[in-house]
């Protein structure tokens, strides 16, 4: 008798009421343990190593856009001092000149953009500069998009052609020198 | 008219919560599958800069990070306090930094497939307190050992430069 009334008991639902803050809980703990890490940043290309010195190569002086970092994250650009705030629209400026200054590029073709820091420059400094330069370049990029295509630049939604004018029109000439040792290493 | 009165005076006004779990555990399971648990402990400290012109990396297994930044507190008793590079799970000499960058890419290397290893990327994560001199330096050894594909890994920046 006492064993039947038992087993009616047992006939009784779970209840899944708390089942909800249960999971809840599971979820806090994931999401308060777990990292999102996502790798995102700037992208380069490095040059093959070569033990030979590079070969000297001649450009005219005002084709040459050149860009020195020093230990105290001060930029001298072209001989003269300069925020990295208006480094951006300097470089934009200075690739699309075709000839108008005498003391910048005769056509983008030619400019190149050279930056040389040194070993004791900020990382920080240094993302900052190589920024703004890509960022000048991705500014015309999108602009002769935008003139020729009439689409903004996305690099997966272009098509070779388009990619391949973009850089025929704003080629990438970006030349990095190595460091020089003047200042301290932190 | 009516028609309106009689629908509200059926309508139960208790919402059934019991498909909630299965929504939570949904979202808990979301969670679960796209978060990545990070293998490696930083025995380096790493606070990296920031940068507008991004570009996100596909495939996460083709990269390799190399950490750059002040060795965390409790090691510094060890490594002193300047910029150290960590490759895998320790702090490596700086006088041995070419055989151990070697070492380090062909262990990575054995672990992808032939069509794989081209598109292997190094992605630096530098502390911005670090200074070019030691990201040089490990880039160096990155061309000698022909692995040219490197990001500098950064948050994005939002606000504008000062």
């Amino acid at each position: 008798m006492a064993k039947s009334r038992t087993r009616d008991r047992m006939k009784n639902e779970i209840n899944a009421g708390s089942m909800a803050d249960i999971a809840f809980l599971l979820l806090i703990f994931f999401l308060v343990t777990t990292e999102i890490v996502d790798d995102k940043g700037l992208r380069v290309n490095l040059p093959p190593w070569s033990d030979e010195p590079p070969p000297e190569l001649e450009f005219a002086k005002n084709n040459v856009y050149s860009i020195l970092v020093n230990s105290n994250n001060q930029l001298l650009v072209d001989g003269e001092l300069m925020e990295v705030a208006r480094l951006r629209q300097g470089v934009v400026d200075f690739i699309t000149n075709n000839g108008r200054n005498p003391a910048w590029s005769d056509n983008p073709q030619d400019a190149i953009v050279s930056i040389q820091n040194d070993r004791g420059t900020n990382y920080e400094t240094y993302i900052e500069v190589y920024n703004e330069v890509r960022g000048a370049y991705n500014e015309l990029w999108e602009r002769a998009a935008r003139d020729r295509f009439n689409v903004g630049y996305e690099p997966n939604a272009m098509t070779r052609e388009q990619t391949d004018y973009l850089k025929k029109t704003f080629p990438i000439n970006l030349s990095e020198a190595e460091p020089t040792a003047f200042g301290d290493e932190g | 008219m009516s028609k309106f009165k009689k629908n509200r005076g059926k309508s139960d006004p208790a919402i059934s919560t019991a498909s909630l779990p299965d929504i939570i555990f949904m979202l808990l399971f979301f969670f679960m599958v796209v978060t990545v648990l990070r293998e490696d402990e930083l025995l380096v400290r790493v606070r990296i800069p920031s940068a507008t012109e991004l570009t996100k990396i596909e495939d996460k297994s083709l990269v390799n990070n190399i950490h750059i930044g002040q060795p965390v507190a409790q090691n510094q008793a060890i490594y002193g306090t300047s910029p150290r590079i960590q490759l895998n799970d320790k702090i490596i000499e700086n006088s041995s930094l070419g055989s151990e960058i070697a070492k380090f890419l062909a262990e990575k290397r054995s672990e992808l497939t032939e069509s794989e290893r081209s598109r292997m990327t190094n992605a630096l994560k530098v502390d911005e307190q670090a200074t070019v001199g030691i990201v040089e330096d490990v880039k160096v050894e990155l061309r000698k050992n022909n692995s040219y594909r490197l990001m500098y890994s950064t948050n994005l920046r939002t606000g504008k430069l000062e």
